[in-house]
């Protein structure tokens, strides 16, 4: 079975306060030099059959319509190599 | 006549009871719907109600929008029937789009419960007729995910079209944007706001006042004079 991961990300210009939190922490477990960190969610979707363009077009519409909300989140959609 | 005004119970909901209770206290009749129903059991008017629909798992709102219960109500509601979303409920009705904008995790990361004031500044939606211009209310504000947001376009067009209907005060709780605590869409038919009228109903629990009250004697009054 193929995957394909769907990357979940806030838009650069919505605060992330979690990210934030994460940041803050870096330096005090002797991380240093992080400047920022964000976080977001991944998806990792087991595809039955081929990941054709057809395939591939409804994993879009999935993540477009469901996984992400693309009012606060921006998407990505690849096919992982090397199953 | 009397008004019919449902709420829906989705897995994960919470103060569902809390709103049919409110709504016959107001003097309506309470219909529950559950989150499977495609029919409204000829209900008026709906309440999607505060909770955890979903458990939130992947944001909050985001599995119940496409709920069949939703499916049919989202088409009603572009049809002019009275929709309020009160919280999660709030939260639903973004993901389905029939409000702008999205929630956000509270900017401080902790979960609020307080006694939240507010003022009302729209009084000409479906569910706020009964409250002045300006009034001053004060209702139970408890959530996770209350940070309104939405692109600056879409927030000078709500500011524009008098569809910031609640404006928190004394303080944003959660880092919303413009302290906007709830909005309407054009029609003024669905309304969604964080805080919960319906625990501000009876005297003896809540904040000890019945400011939410409003709410469901508004819709009354439409309906009855529709």
């Amino acid at each position: 079975m193929a995957r394909v991961v769907v990357d979940v990300m806030l838009k650069p210009e919505i605060l992330d306060p979690q990210g934030q939190a994460v940041q803050r922490a870096l330096p005090r477990l002797g991380f240093e030099g992080i400047a920022d960190v964000r976080q977001g969610k991944r998806f990792e979707l087991e595809v039955e059959g081929p990941v054709d363009e057809a395939a591939l077009a409804r994993i879009h519409q999935a993540a477009e319509t469901f996984l992400a909300n693309t009012v606060i989140e921006d998407f990505v959609v690849r096919v992982e190599e090397g199953q | 006549m009397t008004a019919r005004v449902g709420v829906v119970t989705f897995p994960g909901s919470l103060d569902d009871r809390d709103a049919l209770r409110a709504v016959k206290l107001a003097g309506a009749e309470p219909v529950a719907l559950w989150h499977r129903d495609t029919d409204l059991h000829q209900v008026d008017a709906v309440v999607l109600p505060g909770g955890f629909s979903y458990g939130d798992y992947l944001r909050a709102g985001a599995i119940s929008r496409f709920s069949p219960v939703m499916e049919t109500i989202i088409e009603q509601a572009k049809a002019g029937m009275p929709v309020l979303g009160i919280c999660n409920g709030f939260q639903v009705l973004t993901e389905s789009h029939l409000l702008p904008g999205a929630m956000l995790r509270n900017n401080h990361l902790h979960f609020v419960c307080k006694d939240q004031k507010l003022r009302v500044e729209n009084n000409t939606t479906a569910w706020t007729s009964d409250y002045a211009q300006g009034q001053e209310i004060m209702i139970p504000l408890k959530n996770m995910d209350g940070r309104f947001t939405a692109d600056r376009r879409t927030i000078d067009e709500l500011e524009a079209e008098g569809r910031v209907v609640f404006r928190y005060l004394d303080g944003n709780p959660n880092g919303s944007i413009d302290d906007i605590a709830g909005i309407t869409n054009a029609a003024g038919n669905v309304v969604g706001l964080m805080p919960h009228p319906e625990h501000a109903v009876e005297p003896l629990i809540g904040t000890g006042g019945t400011d939410g009250t409003g709410f469901f004697t508004s819709i009354i009054k439409r309906l009855v004079n529709a």
